[in-house]
């Protein structure tokens, strides 16, 4: 009994610390992001290797989303003879859920796993304790343009999938299925809200970008100096931050609505 | 140097783009204004406004020239719509307002129907003459039992 008690407690307090270790890793980030030089040009290769690459899979992505998505509600909505809704369903849901969180999602296995693995090779072959020897804080160098750069650039590839989707419901809708262009266009303007669905849409991207960019870098950078070590921190980075973004959207949807 | 220089073109089409998305979203799709000086604001008061709802459009003869901004309550209870208009838009003071629907069930929005008075409606001032939503459920209930047609009898 005790012995099932002792490991209970055990496991409980290696969560709470491992809750604290990434809590400060992040807070470590954040003070190299004020400590100047502000490291720019990695900062804009960082940019370049998150978010411009991603740029093509987000976009294809976000115009399949918005075709299936323009063909499903289509048939669902013309049984109650309200396909001009479509402009409406459509641009609530891409906004306000599928695009941040499908953009997320994409962008953690395009982008983050990559993150992770850079910077646990870096490690493996201490290239890291290399440059804590020339006295540079890596987490400076290394760490902080990366995890920046996700963040940044979450918000950016949501708004594209978003526009890429509403595109793609247009062209099935429209284009396909004989909607009314100006009624798509128009259902969906007057039902979105600036403040209600589009910030929303945009805040949750960021914090789905800062969440990315803390748990690929702080996974890369606490993984055993190994292959095996970087592969299982690479799957541990996709799996933590999927969970964690699909958990903290419903926690910002409920908190949103209050 | 010359990758390094395209690879900052890449990154700055790519921020630009990103930014043109959001924005796009925000003012086009999320009806985002910034500055709303110089727009004409009037207000109606009506009994019943059905189904309007803010952001619904503002049609002359069917033409759309602006849309609701905001509905409240004033101080007799009954429903105040303010509507941002263009700005060199001129009413005369009998211009009547009247929410209509586009179709049988399709959405409300406000008709303008113009005056034939000499003076313009300033900017803050409110349309005198009204006519609130034709409410479905009593037409069908007025013809269904015959009272609002067929008169007292």
């Amino acid at each position: 009994m005790t012995g099932w008690l002792r490991s209970l407690g055990a496991q409980t307090l290696s969560l709470v610390e491992s809750l604290g270790r990434i809590v400060r890793f992040g807070g470590l980030i954040v003070r190299a992001a004020l400590l100047p030089p502000a490291r720019l040009r990695f900062l804009l290769w960082a940019v370049y290797d998150s978010g411009v690459l991603s740029t093509a899979l987000v976009c294809a992505s976000g115009l399949t989303v918005g075709l299936v998505l323009g063909l499903q509600l289509y048939n669902t909505l013309s049984r109650f003879g309200a396909e001009e809704s479509l402009g409406t369903a459509v641009g609530l849901s891409l906004i306000r859920e599928l695009g941040p969180v499908l953009t997320g999602l994409l962008v953690t296995g395009r982008a983050g796993s990559a993150t992770t693995a850079e910077i646990g090779a870096m490690k493996a072959t201490e290239q890291l304790d290399g440059l804590r020897m020339m006295a540079v804080d890596p987490i400076h160098f290394v760490v902080m343009p990366r995890a920046l750069a996700l963040a940044l650039v979450m918000p950016l590839l949501s708004a594209l999938f978003i526009v890429c989707g509403i595109f793609g419901a247009y062209l099935v809708g429209v284009q396909l299925l004989g909607l009314d262009a100006g009624s798509y266009i128009s259902h969906l303007e007057n039902a979105v809200d600036f403040r209600e669905s589009v910030l929303q849409s945009i805040v949750k991207a960021g914090v789905f970008g800062m969440l990315l960019g803390l748990i690929a870098t702080y996974r890369g950078y606490t993984c055993e100096p190994n292959a095996a070590g970087v592969s299982r921190a690479t799957t541990s980075t996709v799996v933590t931050a999927s969970v964690c973004i699909l958990l903290s959207d419903y926690v910002l949807t409920a908190l949103w609505g209050v | 140097m010359q990758s390094s220089s395209s690879r900052d073109l890449v990154v700055g089409v790519f921020v630009l783009l990103g930014l043109a998305a959001i924005a796009y979203l925000s003012v086009q799709v999320g009806g985002l204004s910034l500055g709303r000086e110089g727009e004409l604001q009037l207000f109606a008061t009506f009994d019943d406004i059905g189904g309007l709802s803010p952001r619904a459009p503002v049609r002359i003869s069917g033409v759309r020239v602006g849309q609701v901004e905001s509905i409240d309550l004033d101080a007799d209870l009954r429903a105040r719509v303010a509507m941002n208009l263009a700005t060199d838009l001129e009413l005369s003071v009998d211009t009547a307002a009247a929410i209509r629907t586009a179709g049988l069930l399709g959405d409300q929005f406000v008709a303008l129907e113009p005056g034939a008075e000499d003076e313009v409606l300033e900017a803050g001032e409110s349309f005198s003459f009204t006519e609130s939503a034709t409410n479905l459920d009593k037409l069908i209930g007025a013809v269904v039992h015959g009272s609002g047609l067929a008169g007292d009898d």
